[in-house]
């Protein structure tokens, strides 16, 4: 009995000597496993917070705001005055009262100035929310706005010359490597099965992989308790490039977005999304 | 998810401890945590101060059924669930759930009525990797479990 | 915005399952924000959920429960179309309160 607690406690103080680096070996391998957080995802259920934003979406829609005391529900977002439903799945398009192609977040903020008098600069200044903040207006009504398009085939028009141009100038930026690291999209965006840490990083030339990245934003990110946009998503790209940051509603952001979208055409819209 | 309501308590309907609930709501929070809120358990800095302020070190007990994630994809939000084998834990009043890397480890502390389920679902931060513990209180005596879960750090800066 | 509660109630067996989610921030008050000021705590501090008029469960929390929170609990007893309603209070003296009925 003595002998074999002896071995046993000596046993224990051996593994107890692997030192830490050997530990970490051990559990590489197990971490390249496809279904990493499988189980931490099955313990999440499917309560995604974004509920809240998108409620709070429609009613900003409705709300009357600005010095001409107006809602939104006069704005044309692609498919009639006031018609929501589907249109996020069709965006960007191009606007013939415009003259150019915009995202939905551009759109929005037409309508804003358009419809409700509002100063655009003052909502640019500010679209996404920043630390500690619970949501902007922006965010809200984009979410409510890809909602309204849930379950819908994601359908950018590719019909203006200008809408081909513009996915023409998104194909351009996202091969194109610049800043420090030169770093394109692509450099982290054109292959498959590639991670940073354990984060996966979607193929964006690849069109199950675009469809189900771009049809999953706006997306509830678990880490900063906010919805996130495709726009604010990004600009956070840009940032992580080490590129000059990205302008809201810039034609860089809207090019890029329609690059994605196109590639994505067909995919199904699923957003809001809920992500790490 | 389908249901919202806000605005007004309907305090006709409220009795029982939901009496107190709905008269508490009306004062200032400190005045609610002189009533019953484990004021000390809540503000210790380390785990074993923390499970002292609970009442006693509580003994390992395998009729507590606790599950979290190995490994979290976001310290942020660690999903977990206790559970009590009733046969060998009976009359459990309290539940408690504690996060050993945390500032300030305890987390929530639950009262159970009687002829609930104990069955508790929720989502807590963790701070980094370590311990989380379920604490229990079945007649009276405290019993646990432990789970180690692995915090990643996120890919794309947060 | 804050004060929202979704809810469910589902009759599996004897069982009636509970789950909510809360509209919160959750600051620990530990963080900054952007410019470098401390982010003051607001949490949720009290939560009940009841069941017509009897309270099944009541819970005390801290800052480390994760930002909109989410609650799910399991009771007996229940019959559809029974009120099932989850109340809360904050640090900040801030309440929600939210009702469904089960199904």
């Amino acid at each position: 009995m003595r002998r074999q607690s002896d071995d046993a406690m000596t046993l224990y103080r051996f593994v107890m000597m692997i030192p830490r680096w050997w530990l970490l070996l051990m559990v590489v391998p197990a971490l390249a496993d496809e279904g990493i957080f499988d189980q931490y995802r099955d313990l999440m259920g499917d309560d995604n917070p974004a509920i809240f934003v998108i409620e709070e979406g429609e009613e900003f829609w409705v709300q009357s705001q600005g010095p001409s005391a107006a809602t939104l529900e006069a704005c044309d977002l692609g498919l009639g005055t006031g018609v929501t439903r589907g249109a996020y799945a069709q965006f960007p398009r191009y606007f013939a009262d415009t003259d150019r192609v915009m995202d939905i977040e551009t759109r929005l903020l037409y309508c804003m100035e358009t419809l409700q008098g509002r100063d655009r600069e003052v909502i640019a200044a500010k679209p996404y929310s920043l630390r500690g903040d619970f949501g902007t207006e922006l965010e809200a009504l984009v979410t409510w706005l890809a909602a309204e398009s849930e379950g819908m085939t994601i359908a950018p028009e590719q019909a203006h010359p200008k809408e081909r141009a513009m996915y023409a100038m998104g194909e351009e930026i996202f091969f194109y490597r610049a800043g420090p690291h030169d770093f394109s999209c692509a450099t982290c965006h054109e292959q498959s099965n590639k991670r940073i840490r354990l984060q996966q990083l979607p193929n964006l030339t690849e069109h199950t992989e675009v469809a189900e990245a771009y049809g999953s934003w706006p997306a509830y990110r678990m880490s900063q308790g906010l919805v996130r946009t495709m726009g604010w998503r990004l600009q956070d790209c840009f940032r992580q490039q080490r590129w000059p940051g990205l302008i809201f509603g810039s034609e860089v952001s809207i090019a890029l977005q329609t690059y994605m979208a196109v590639n994505a055409a067909g995919g199904v819209m699923t957003a809001p999304g809920l992500k790490r | 998810m389908n249901d919202t309501t806000k605005g007004r308590v309907s305090r006709r309907r409220l009795l029982n401890w939901a009496a107190a609930l709905g008269a508490l709501m009306t004062l200032p929070a400190r005045a609610w945590a002189t009533v019953s809120r484990p004021e000390t358990a809540f503000d210790a800095t380390a785990l074993d101060q923390a499970l002292m302020a609970l009442g006693q070190t509580p003994t390992r007990h395998e009729g507590v059924i606790f599950t979290t994630p190995d490994i979290a994809e976001n310290g942020a939000v660690v999903p977990i669930r206790v559970e009590v084998d009733q046969t060998v834990l009976p009359n459990v009043s309290k539940v408690s759930v504690l996060v050993e890397m945390n500032p300030n480890p305890l987390a929530a502390v639950f009262d159970i009525a009687p002829g609930t389920e104990v069955y508790i679902e929720t989502r807590v931060k963790v701070a980094q990797t370590g311990n989380l513990y379920a604490v229990v209180e079945s007649d009276g005596q405290l019993f646990m479990a432990s789970r180690e879960t692995k915090v990643t750090l996120g890919g794309c800066g947060g | 915005m804050a004060g929202r509660i979704k809810i469910r109630a589902q009759k599996k067996g004897e069982l009636t399952e509970v789950k909510a989610l809360m509209r919160h921030p959750m600051e620990t008050g530990m963080r900054k924000d952007q410019a470098g000021e401390s982010i003051p705590a607001h949490f949720i501090t009290e939560v009940a959920v009841l069941h017509g008029d009897q309270t099944v469960m009541q819970a005390h929390w801290g800052a480390a429960v994760s930002a909109n929170p989410f609650l799910g609990v399991r009771f007996q007893g229940g019959q559809a179309g029974d009120a099932v309603r989850v109340v809360w209070t904050d640090n900040q003296g801030g309440t929600g309160e939210g009702e469904t009925t089960i199904r």
